[in-house]
């Protein structure tokens, strides 16, 4: 394995309490694989990367608990230049708004080469030709002469392509895209996903693709993790969860989005708001919304149960689910 | 046909771009809408989708009188009303409401959500007598899903879903006849955004309103409309029915953006065909010659660049009855199937 999370616990410390953001999230990504983190605002999906990547801002934030072993070692014994020896090199996050994650008055080529300054050491030209090779890499017209522009000079796809290039400079092993496209319109959001997915497999790189468009997760991902108020709560490969989802929260979101294929009459609506961090719900945290909620899912937390091979759900009624 | 409600006729806004400080002269335009035409029939929804900078909030905010077109007519019920002004302009005001895409920032923060969706009979008290006022907006929030007990609270306690709905309540306090929506659930989780949804069209049955349904999301404006129109650079280049549009496009644009869309479906991944447009958006303020989306297109030929292509039937489709038979603005316009079917 390439990464594995165990028992990862974050919280904050806020003004009006402690918020549990990320409650014992347990995952894996293998080499050229792509995992997916669904979930909706405030699920965690984000602060388990942050994590991950140790960009978590500390404090507020506080890792509680768990273990992040990537490539056999704990990331959380290590000393914070051992973790920045990884971070690029080793792994690298693609951020969701590309304009404010780049340096406004530097230009693109002084901030892809950095990753070659820093890092390796290289000399300026040296660099400078290097970035430009990058940006030849990601497909963006004219290298050579926009090469010294800044991200202003640049549409948002290619801006986003200057992230990926950026991330992908020194060929890390695993990257973390957050949210990558949904700041793009649709058209573009296609050239840029499919780039992502070619330079994966040409590099055989593992991909965290944080996301929740449920489109975007069944074009590319191999396997699914959904998240709910810190916890995953279905983890399976993609095409038997949209086949038959085994969470009634991921039937919910499966059901309530409309497609672009057939015009149905009502959607169906999951009931209720996400839960507040500060108060997460005892037992199940989706009880209340749930509409297959017995007396045993306000009481007990479920356990993340094995459903079959490679697929895990924390319901106390998989089964019903599985079955409709 | 049922009678239009509302007319737009080449309806055009440019913005003017200026040199120099003292001696402003213009040297140039965005040409942010460029010659937009569409009905709407009382009760129906017609959805509006393009990609960003395509002009479809400028059309929105046209809708509303927010802005004043630079040339053309919006005609509410046979009267123009962009030259309206004064007295008779607030009365046609009053039957078309505007409801915003970011309820984070289109509700004022100090005002209670009673004085929000209140305000509205400050500037028409014909539609509630001063008295009446609470207990109207008390009513108004029970019918978009609120407790009637929150009208003192201020917006930040409540959810995005929720803020959506007040900002719909205060849409719907005059009574209007016509709801523009401008991305109105883009700014939500996918769960409330089904609430939402349901929420709009329930209130549609209810009050017999119109929609114009302004989204990028194709699959949510299927989902809601009875019409779709597709804009691309200021102009609508492809408008129909949802079935006409969805499932048998013939404008290259339409087909490009369907088939981008991802599906909720790993297994259409392999067989689905995608047609990838190559490079970006062209800007507003230097828009192609002839076919504004000639310099994206797969099918571009001279002619394209010569010839601006009307919003019409296409000649081939002319003499046939069926769903390829609706406006495009194509020279070369043929039908392809780009979204799998069931």
């Amino acid at each position: 394995m390439l990464l594995e999370v165990r028992d990862l616990q974050v919280e904050f410390k806020t003004r009006d309490g402690i918020a549990k953001a990320v409650n014992g999230v347990t995952y894996s990504v293998a080499a050229g694989e792509t995992l997916a983190v669904l979930g909706e605002s405030g699920s965690g999906k984000s602060v388990t990367a942050q994590a991950v990547m140790g960009i978590l801002d500390m404090p507020p934030g506080r890792i509680t608990g768990g273990e992040i072993v990537f490539q056999g070692q704990d990331l959380l014994k290590l000393k914070e230049d051992e973790r920045r020896k990884i971070r690029g090199s080793g792994m690298a996050m693609i951020f969701q708004d590309a304009l404010s994650s780049l340096n406004p008055v530097l230009s693109v080529g002084a901030q892809l080469g950095e990753m070659y300054s820093v890092h390796r050491g290289m000399s300026r030209a040296d660099a400078k030709a290097k970035a430009v090779e990058l940006m030849d890499r990601v497909r963006i017209p004219a290298a050579k002469e926009r090469v010294g522009q800044y991200p202003h000079q640049f549409s948002g796809g290619m801006r986003q392509r200057i992230m990926i290039a950026m991330a992908m400079a020194l060929e890390p092993a695993l990257i973390i895209a957050d949210e990558p496209t949904t700041a793009l319109d649709v058209t573009v959001q296609a050239q840029v996903m499919d780039l992502l997915a070619e330079l994966q497999r040409e590099m055989n790189m593992g991909l965290i693709l944080i996301t929740h468009d449920l489109g975007v997760v069944a074009d590319v991902a191999d396997r699914i993790a959904v998240m709910y108020a810190g916890r995953i709560v279905e983890e399976a490969p993609v095409h038997e969860i949209y086949k038959a989802p085994a969470h009634p929260y991921t039937r919910g979101l499966l059901d309530s989005i409309p497609r672009l294929d057939q015009k149905g009459q009502e959607l169906y609506a999951i009931k209720g708001l996400p839960p507040n961090l500060m108060h997460i719900p005892s037992g199940c945290a989706f009880h209340p919304r749930c509409p297959m909620a017995q007396d045993v899912c306000r009481t007990d937390v479920p356990p993340l149960a094995n459903v079959s091979e490679g697929r895990r759900s924390a319901c106390h009624f998989w089964k019903e689910c599985l079955n409709g | 046909m049922a009678e239009a409600i509302l007319e737009v006729r080449d309806l055009v806004k440019h913005y003017p771009l200026t040199q120099g400080i003292l001696f402003k002269k213009q040297v140039g335009a965005v040409k942010a809408v460029d010659g937009v035409s569409f009905d709407l029939v009382a009760g129906e929804t017609l959805g509006i989708v393009g990609e960003s900078g395509c002009g479809k909030s400028t059309v929105a905010k046209m809708l509303v009188n927010l802005e004043r077109p630079t040339a053309g007519q919006i005609k509410y019920k046979g009267t123009d009303i962009t030259k309206m002004s004064g007295k008779a302009l607030r009365s046609v005001r009053r039957n078309i409401q505007m409801v915003f895409q970011d309820p984070y920032t289109s509700l004022n923060p100090r005002m209670t959500v009673g004085d929000i969706i209140g305000e509205p009979y400050e500037i028409h008290p014909e539609v509630a007598p001063k008295g009446d006022r609470r207990r109207k907006v008390q009513e108004l929030l029970d019918v978009v899903g609120l407790n009637p007990e929150y009208i003192n609270r201020y917006p930040h306690q409540f959810s995005g879903g929720q803020r959506q709905r007040i900002g719909i309540a205060r849409g719907l306090a005059l009574q209007p006849e016509i709801i523009v929506a401008d991305e109105p659930v883009s700014a939500l989780d996918v769960s409330v955004q089904a609430q939402v949804v349901n929420l709009l069209e329930r209130l549609q049955n209810e009050f017999s309103l119109s929609y114009v349904f302004i989204a990028h999301d194709l699959s949510i404006v299927r989902h809601i409309s009875d019409r779709v129109g597709v804009m691309y650079l200021g102009r609508i280049v492809e408008i129909g029915r949802d079935a006409e549009i969805y499932d048998h496009p013939t404008h290259p644009y339409t087909q490009a953006l369907l088939s981008a869309v991802p599906v909720p479906d790993p297994s259409a991944r392999e067989h689905r065909e995608r047609i990838i447009l190559s490079g970006d958006v062209p800007s507003p303020a230097n828009i192609p010659s002839g076919c504004r989306f000639r310099t994206r297109c797969w099918k571009a030929q001279e002619r394209c660049t010569l010839e601006v292509p009307e919003l019409a039937v296409p000649a081939v489709f002319q003499l046939l009855e069926g769903p390829a038979h609706h406006p495009s603005a194509c020279h070369f316009a043929e039908e392809k199937r780009v979204v799998p079917s069931e």
